[in-house]
Order: C-alpha cells, then structure tokens, then sequence
C-alpha cells in the first residue's frame, strides 16, 4: 500500500549531496514505498533545503529494523553526551 | 501486427497556459489511431512510467505522459521531483485536470488521431485517472488502485486531498478499475461504495479485486509485483481501450 503519511522536522545542520556540502533545513521522514531499495516499505528521510534545489537532498530509505537501530542509537549517543555540551 | 514506435520528451500546454514536459510514444503507421493519457504514480514521471508509456504505443495507441511534477521540480530527476512534491503536499486537483486536459488535446491535435482519447493512472494517479474523467470530456479511463476517491488522507499527512466520490455522476467515459484485494488505499471497502456508486448513477464500468495482489501490482520494478493480476490486469486494459478508444 501507499501510506501517504509524511512528517517533517525542521532541522539544523549540513548534509553533503551530488553538490557537495549545503546546509539543512528540513528532514521528511515516511514510511512507504522506497525508489531504491529492494522492499515493499521502508522509512526514508529527505534531508534537504528546498531553497537551493530539489537535488539539494541527501536520501535514505532503510528497513524498518534498521531505521529503528538508528533511532536508538541516536538516542544513545546523544544521552551519553558529556555535560554541558547539549542545550537542555 | 507492426509494432514500430517512437518515443521522445515534448511540451505541452497544461493548466494555466504554463508549458510543461510530457513523454510522448506513437506507433509508426498511418492510423488513425485512439490515444492515452498516462498519469504517472506518486514516485514520479520514472522510467518505469515512460515504459509504461511506450507499450500504450506498441499496443497501437498514442500515448503522453504528462510531467506533473515539472513546476516544482523542471529538469530534476524523478526520485528528487517526487520528494519535493511529497513535501509540498502533491498535485492540486485543478492543476492535475489542466494538465490532463493539455495532455488529451495534444493526442486528438495528432493529423494520424482517431479523435478518441482515454486515460490511465497508477497509485496516486489512479484517483487523478478518475477526477480527469469526472472533469473532462474523455472516451475511457482506468483507475489502478487509486486512493482517497472515497475516505480521507489519515490525519498528519500533508497530502492536499480529498474524496472525489461525490464527482461520479459528471463520470464521462466508461471506468475500468483494477484493484488489490491486500491493500488498504484504496480498501475492498472504499472500491466497493465507489462501485455501488457508479451504479446508482447508471455508469458503465468494471472492477476487478485481485486475491493475493496489494498496492502496485502492476510495478514490475518492485516486490509488490504480482505477474497474475498483473498479467490478467493488462489484458483487461487493451480490451477495454479496445472497445472504447477504436475508430
């Protein structure tokens, strides 16, 4: 199926495409249909700033195992970051 | 048969006079010839979309695929078009008619045209196969799983959408409809009130609900292929064009 579902998250940060580096402005995360990889779903984020471009985007679709891996290893990461270095 | 084509990337007019691309097959004899408008899916005006394109034209159609994402995105390619249109919130249905209807006058402006001309549409083109032949003067149209003809877009999405069912009496042409039995948009429950609503506007059409297919089962390119349905889908398709876009 088509979820259609699509959140968006503004963001802050770079990300380096076809280009070279550019600066981010928005993540759009989805799970449905990829245009690459070989699954029936997966969850894709568009890094992207649209300002510049739609190949200003870094893309990636993952399966839904892995996506959720990467949550928690964001989570993780960032938790374990030392005092004072993350804006509470 | 002779099955010589040809295929190449035109412009056409589309809504608001604004000049869009469009991929364009002909089958190389005299004609005349019915035509076909492809709407591509929400992943963009792909390859698997030009080749679906090109077979209309083997088959003995002319056949255009209008580049519905070319104002957002002109000259991108269809993976980033497609993701700028997602985030945007899609296709608005008056553009989405405008464009079909540019697309429709360029196949009947054909000297080798047999003047009628139907469309077809996959996945989110479905529903705009059914909102252009609700919309416009056409001869035939098939709707393959298209969502949100009948039902809304699930809260929190930024699709701009919303149920066309209540468009069925001005339905202009016959309506094919192939759908999934596995998916959920459209669900078996959504295409049957859209069928019993043709039916109680006296329209001509057919269903088909395929057992053991879901969404996209006639995107070889992907694992929601399903060679059956889509195989019995096809064959659906040239006799319903057949009986409706002949000379």
């Amino acid at each position: 199926m088509c979820t259609y579902r699509t959140d968006k998250v503004e963001v802050t940060g770079s990300g380096k495409g076809p280009g070279g580096w550019f600066r981010l402005k928005e993540a759009v995360v989805y799970f449905d249909h990829p245009q690459h990889s070989p699954a029936d779903h997966t969850l894709n984020i568009d890094f992207a700033n649209r300002d510049l471009g739609p190949d200003s985007r870094v893309a990636v679709e993952l399966s839904p195992e892995s996506a959720l891996a990467l949550a928690r290893a964001i989570q993780a990461s960032l938790d374990a970051a030392p005092p004072g270095l993350i804006p509470r | 048969m002779y099955d010589g084509m040809m295929a190449e990337s035109v412009r056409i007019t589309g809504h608001g006079g604004d000049e869009i691309e469009a991929y364009f097959a002909r089958p190389l004899g005299p004609g005349p010839y019915g035509g076909v408008v492809v709407i591509h899916h929400m992943p963009g005006y792909d390859a698997a979309t030009k080749e679906i394109t090109r077979t209309f034209a083997t088959h003995g159609y002319t056949a255009i695929c209008p580049n519905l994402y070319w104002r957002e995105a002109p000259g991108a390619s269809p993976d980033d078009a497609a993701a700028v249109v997602r985030a945007a919130g899609g296709v608005p249905d008056e553009r989405l008619v405008g464009d079909v209807d540019g697309a429709a006058r360029y196949l009947r402006s054909l000297t080798y045209s047999n003047g009628k001309v139907g469309v077809i549409g996959y996945c989110s083109g479905g529903r705009q196969a059914f909102l252009a032949a609700c919309s416009l003067p056409l001869d035939a149209a098939v709707d393959c799983y298209g969502a949100f003809i009948v039902g809304s877009p699930p809260e929190g999405m930024p699709l701009k959408v919303g149920p066309i069912v209540g468009m069925t009496e001005h339905l202009s042409c016959p309506l094919l409809g192939l759908f999934g039995a596995e998916d959920s948009f459209p669900s078996p429950e959504e295409t049957s009130q859209l069928e019993e609503e043709l039916a109680r506007h006296a329209k001509t059409y057919e269903f088909h609900t395929y057992e053991g297919a879901g969404h996209a089962f006639f995107a070889v390119d992907r694992p929601s292929y399903r060679p059956e349905a889509a195989t019995d889908g096809w064959e659906r398709i040239w006799a319903w064009f057949g009986r409706y876009l002949a000379a």
